[in-house]
């Protein structure tokens, strides 16, 4: 077992090579981002060091040659010292610097999600057949009127008077969420770009511009505005079909974000607007915003820039005031917001404030629905959750809820074969994701993975029909908040309280 | 030519009167009696659009802009310029708060005083550079995060003061020139950037900029380059590679 | 004591059930017999555990007053509740609710009715101007809340609800609906599954001049019940009917949709089949679902609502409950079961089953002229 050099940490995985299956064919060496595997003249050779278990070679191994075993090694048992306690202290020791990882937390904090369970129907009344009967999942979002204003034609038929307020149509209440090109590859952004089209749902460009091969897709896009403005002008906020503004994000709460150096080559440069090789920096708060009635300003400049034709969604972080900060966000006008929980991806965070900051989406979730519905301005803008949503039963429980729709971001990434390593950071994604290199992001065919993108969410979007026929209704609107179909198991009062629903049993 | 009295007006009906004059071709727009109207000249494009404004118009002034150019004779409030891509704004007073945030081409010019957070985040890009010259002072956190375009701070009004700038100047800088017409107390420099005697090549480069200002604002060419002018330069294009290390 | 309220540990109380309805366009009134007897042939459609009926003109001498019927199972509840009344109504006329006790029908409240109209000078108007109908939904939503005992069960003008534990047809006969006259019935056989009969859960379920009756269990409650109370209203009940009632109060007297648009909202189309329509029309059918998708009543029902002008019958969109009409020269009858309406009407002149989500909508021919509320619309 060797080591790159000295170092107290030891490698956490091992890559161990059969070398009678081997046929030296050298494809781990190619698949391998990371380095971990050279030709040592007659055989692989592995620096187990550089193995972050991201399961690229295994998979491309022709022989099956390879497994990625958890170094056997111990660092020395002890409950309240965990070795990743230890490992960090050494790791900081030895460079002085904030520890910084891909992904969301790695920390085991109670996920609600996992403790609702959800209603179907018994007799009293029927359950509906998703197979044969229909089960409408298309969803607006949007601000709403809350009352609807008719007039009369010459036939005395009615027809609308109220303007309706610009609204996004989406077939599923699905999104992907806000991921840049920058932290991610353009063959990721366009995976999910055609993903999107074929599912008439949207993406997002996150904070790094929108891309000249993704303009086609503008009626399949948020575009984002982040405090770096990267990209952002007249015509890029005209040309998606709505713009975000993105306070924060649930994987880092409060801080900004940067894109370094390295990583901005000709292309990112061009997108972003910036010149090669600097760092993309994204400042912790909008300069233009520093309360309330600021966030009003920006939201209509964006407005008055895009001729009050799109719907502006706010991106916020789940925090300890979320309800009342979302309803301030309301507000100040925006017809969407969009709430993070705390285990939300990121390209890279500090993990001080990624393991360590923000609140679940679930007691998020339901506390702001609470809020609006309380004010009486629920309608006023619509919801989307996010922040780990890992299957269609996250998505579900979060519609019961409150919210109009779910952002998928880590899931996405995980069809397009993210094992989670949490070193997008380092830009050596293997998979050919997080990462600009392009000898690795040629191997994501944006085409292969957008049509995986597309069964996920068509599966995904059938088992909800599933649940909605089995909960007897044949709409998601009939779902959305109704939280007399969730009942909470292993909660507590307190925690019962909060998400706004009864515990199993009642 | 078009004058449009702005009294009593809402921000939104004054915005769709320029817009719609835009669209029937209208390239000169006087707005009389503008008081406290937000986002005037947000995300308008024409490159031979001038809009003179008289009055304070409101916050966001020349938001996202792109291309026109916009005459304030008087004071204007925050945010001026928030993330312009072309155009001109000229104002012949003061400036509040936030000078052109996140702007990444065109140009600002001031003659009086701006506030705090000057160019925060202004940018440069391949022939969009974005160009502030204040003729006065500023406030604290100027040119944070600066990079790209310049800033030149003129300092004129206010001779016998150092104190034309304030506190944690050009901190996270990392593009861009700062140019001065004053030299300044090192000690108030962040530690990402380094001061220099601006050279012939600089004040060549400088000179058309500062020729439009004095002409623009009616100020004898000689009383602003009489004297040499400073320049601050970020130390690196990544002010902060060192601060993270992977976990 | 006896149930007036829902006081069980229930979010919601659920039942199956039987109903019918008999209007007259012309306004020829009938006596209570013919839906005694329709309501009678769907008798194994309840258990029980409540039967109720509303009836329309049966109050011609006090056409212009709100007729409030109250149950009390206490005395000192109708002292309170008669104080209020007091303060905030002028009562022109109180007795009790004839009742005639019979073998099947020996437990009840105390029943007891008041014709009154509220005082121009009430002390609310300090507060705010609240028209006299919102004012009476107020009133009967602050008794029904807030005095023990007490529990108002109709409250609108020239009509009433007769309604208690019982089957359907013992209930007639213990208010004797035979002696009573109007031109528009409904009637209701109740089957709860959940909660054992209780006298305020029979239906019709009544608000001033709605009263719905209804068959089915609604899904959506959930979502219904969050969005009303978005919308102030309390819903103390934790019935379906209560929530329909509150959904047509709020879209039809409040935000002033007209009826037809209303029970488009109740059961409408699908978006595939909006999609197919006609610009405008597909407009403003996706803009109904866009803002009043919460008040979707997605789930088995077939209801009849009735009001002022005329009735209402329909189920859902996807037609999980029955519901047959049928017409006879000025009358139409709508019933669960075709049987309920050969009972009392055997050789009708048509008789069909509507369309899923396809309302059944008769108006009298001469509308009434009474001011304010429900009817102005």
């Amino acid at each position: 077992m060797t080591k790159s050099s000295f170092s107290n940490i030891q490698s956490e995985y091992l890559a161990l090579v059969d070398h009678n299956k081997c046929v030296r064919c050298k494809r781990c060496i190619q698949n391998c981002g990371w380095g971990v595997y050279s030709f040592g003249g007659d055989r692989i050779i592995s620096d187990h060091n550089k193995c972050v278990a991201c399961g690229r070679c295994y998979t491309y191994c022709p022989e099956g040659a390879i497994s990625i075993v958890k170094n056997p090694t111990v660092v020395r048992e002890n409950a309240n010292w965990k070795d990743g306690l230890m490992k960090d202290i050494w790791r900081q020791s030895e460079t002085g610097g904030i520890l910084i990882s891909g992904m969301g937390t790695t920390f085991k904090y109670k996920k609600y999600f996992d403790h609702v369970l959800l209603d179907a129907c018994q007799v009293t009344n029927p359950s509906i057949d998703p197979l044969r009967e229909p089960m409408e999942l298309r969803t607006y979002l949007g601000k709403k009127p809350s009352k609807l204003d008719i007039e009369f034609d010459k036939n005395d038929e009615p027809i609308l008077k109220t303007k309706m307020p610009p609204q996004i149509e989406l077939q599923t209440p699905f999104v992907f969420g806000a991921m840049s090109y920058g932290s991610i590859s353009l063959n990721a952004q366009k995976a999910m770009a055609l993903a999107a089209r074929a599912l008439g749902i949207i993406m997002n460009t996150g904070e790094g511009g929108l891309h000249d091969d993704l303009v086609p897709f503008g009626k399949n896009i948020i575009v984002q505005v982040a405090s770096g403005r990267f990209g952002v002008h007249r015509d890029y906020l005209n040309s998606g079909i709505a713009v975000e503004i993105k306070i924060g994000q649930g994987a880092k709460p409060g801080i900004g974000g940067h894109l370094p150096g390295e990583k901005i080559g000709v292309d990112i440069s061009k997108t972003r607007m910036i010149p090669v090789g600097t760092d993309a920096i994204s400042p912790a708060p909008h300069h233009d915003i520093y309360s309330i009635e600021d966030l009003r300003q920006l939201i209509f400049a964006i407005k008055e820039a895009t001729d009050y034709e799109k719907p502006i969604s706010v991106k916020v972080a789940a925090v300890h005031n979320i309800a009342a900060i979302v309803s301030g966000i309301v507000r100040a006008g925006a017809d969407i917001v969009y709430i993070d929980g705390y285990s939300g991806g990121t390209g890279a965070a500090p993990n001080i404030i990624k393991n360590h900051v923000g609140i679940p989406i679930e007691l998020a979730l339901a506390q702001v629905d609470e809020r609006l519905r309380n004010e009486g301005i629920r309608n006023e803008a619509s919801i989307i959750a996010a922040g780990s949503i890992r299957s269609s039963a996250d998505a579900i429980k979060a519609i019961a809820l409150g919210a109009d729709a779910v952002a998928i971001g880590t899931a996405a990434l995980v069809v397009m074969g993210c094992h989670v390593c949490g070193k997008c950071n380092t830009g050596n994604c293997s998979w050919g994701i997080t990462t600009q290199r392009p000898e690795l992001v040629r191997r994501l065919d944006p085409e292969v993975y957008g049509e995986k993108l597309y069964n996920l969410i068509s599966a995904w979007s059938h088992e909800i029909q599933e649940v909605l026929g089995a909960m007897g209704v044949n709409s998601i609107e009939s779902l959305r908040g109704s939280r007399e179909r969730l009942r909470g198991v292993e909660l507590t009062d307190t925690e019962l309280k909060v998400l706004g629903i009864k515990h199993a049993g009642f | 030519m078009i004058t449009i009295d702005a009294v009593g007006m809402h921000y939104r009906e004054l915005n769709v009167l320029i817009k719609e004059g835009i669209k029937r071709g209208i390239k000169k727009f006087f707005l009389e009696n503008v008081n406290g109207q937000y986002y005037i000249g947000d995300g308008i494009k024409g490159d031979d659009v001038v809009i003179t404004i008289n009055g304070v118009p409101g916050n966001d002034l020349g938001a996202f802009m792109d291309g026109p150019t916009l005459i304030v004779n008087n004071n204007v409030q925050d945010n001026i310029g928030n993330t312009m891509n072309a155009g001109k704004i000229l104002v012949k007073g003061d400036a509040g708060d936030v000078v052109g945030y996140g702007m990444r081409g065109g140009r600002i010019y001031i003659l009086g005083d701006a506030g705090y957070r000057i160019g925060i985040h202004m940018k440069g890009y391949d022939e969009q550079f974005p160009v502030i010259i204040i003729g006065g002072k500023v406030g604290s956190f100027f040119a944070e995060y600066m990079a790209g375009g310049i800033i030149v701070l003129l300092g004129l009004n206010d001779n016998n003061s150092d104190e034309f700038y304030g506190e944690y100047f050009a901190t996270g800088m990392h593009g861009g020139t700062i140019y001065l017409r004053k030299k300044i107390d090192f000690s108030k420099y962040s530690k990402e950037v380094e001061l220099y005697e601006a050279d012939e090549d600089d004040m060549i480069f400088l000179k058309k900029y500062l020729i439009e200002y004095s002409d623009s604002f009616n100020i004898p060419r000689g009383q602003i380059m009489g004297k040499p002018f400073y320049k601050i330069v970020p130390s690196s294009a990544r002010p902060y590679a060192h601060l993270y290390t992977s976990a | 004591m006896l149930k007036l309220k829902n006081e069980f540990s229930l979010e919601r109380d659920i039942s199956g059930c039987g109903l019918c309805g008999i209007i007259n366009s012309k306004k020829i009134k009938t006596n209570g017999s013919d839906i005694k007897k329709a309501i009678s042939i769907e008798h194994d459609r309840g258990n029980g555990l409540g039967g109720g009926f509303a009836v329309y003109g049966n109050y011609p001498d006090y056409a212009e007053l709100y007729a409030f019927h109250i149950m009390y199972d206490n005395l000192s509840a109708k002292k309170d509740v008669e104080e209020y009344l007091k303060n905030n109504f002028i009562i022109e006329k109180e007795e009790p609710i004839p009742t005639f006790k019979t073998s099947k029908i020996y437990d009840h409240p105390y029943l007891h009715r008041y014709f009154i109209k509220p005082k121009s000078d009430r002390q609310d108007k300090l507060f705010h101007e609240l028209g006299d109908d919102d004012f009476v939904v107020n009133s009967v939503m602050l008794i029904n809340q807030n005095y023990n005992g007490a529990y108002v069960f109709s409250s609108g003008k020239n009509m009433g609800a007769f309604k208690g534990v019982g089957y359907p047809e013992d209930i007639a006969d213990f208010y004797k609906l035979e002696e009573i006259e109007g031109y528009m019935w409904t009637a209701h056989n109740r089957f709860p599954t959940n909660t054992p009969g209780w006298w305020g859960g029979a239906h019709p379920f009544t608000l001033l001049d709605w009263s719905v009756v209804h068959n089915g269990e609604i899904s959506s409650y959930g979502i219904n019940k969050r969005y009303l109370e978005m919308y102030k209203y309390n819903l103390s009940l934790k019935t379906d009917t209560e929530v329909i009632t509150y959904i047509l109060d709020l879209l039809i007297r409040k935000h002033g949709l007209p009826i037809r648009l209303a029970v488009t909202v109740l059961a409408s189309p699908f978006y595939h089949n909006i999609d197919k329509m006609d610009k405008n029309k597909k407009e403003l059918l996706i803009a109904l679902r866009q803002i009043y998708g919460s008040a979707l009543l997605n789930g088995p029902f077939a209801i009849v609502f009735s009001y002022s002008n005329g009735m209402i019958a329909m189920n859902d969109r996807i037609k999980l409950r029955p519901l047959i009409a049928a017409t006879m020269g000025h009358f139409t009858y709508v019933a669960s079961e075709e049987a309920a309406i050969r009972a009392v009407c055997p050789s009708p002149d048509s008789v069909w089953s509507p369309k899923a989500g396809e309302p059944v909508m008769v108006e009298f021919e001469e509308p009434m002229l009474q001011k304010g509320g429900l009817v102005s619309l």
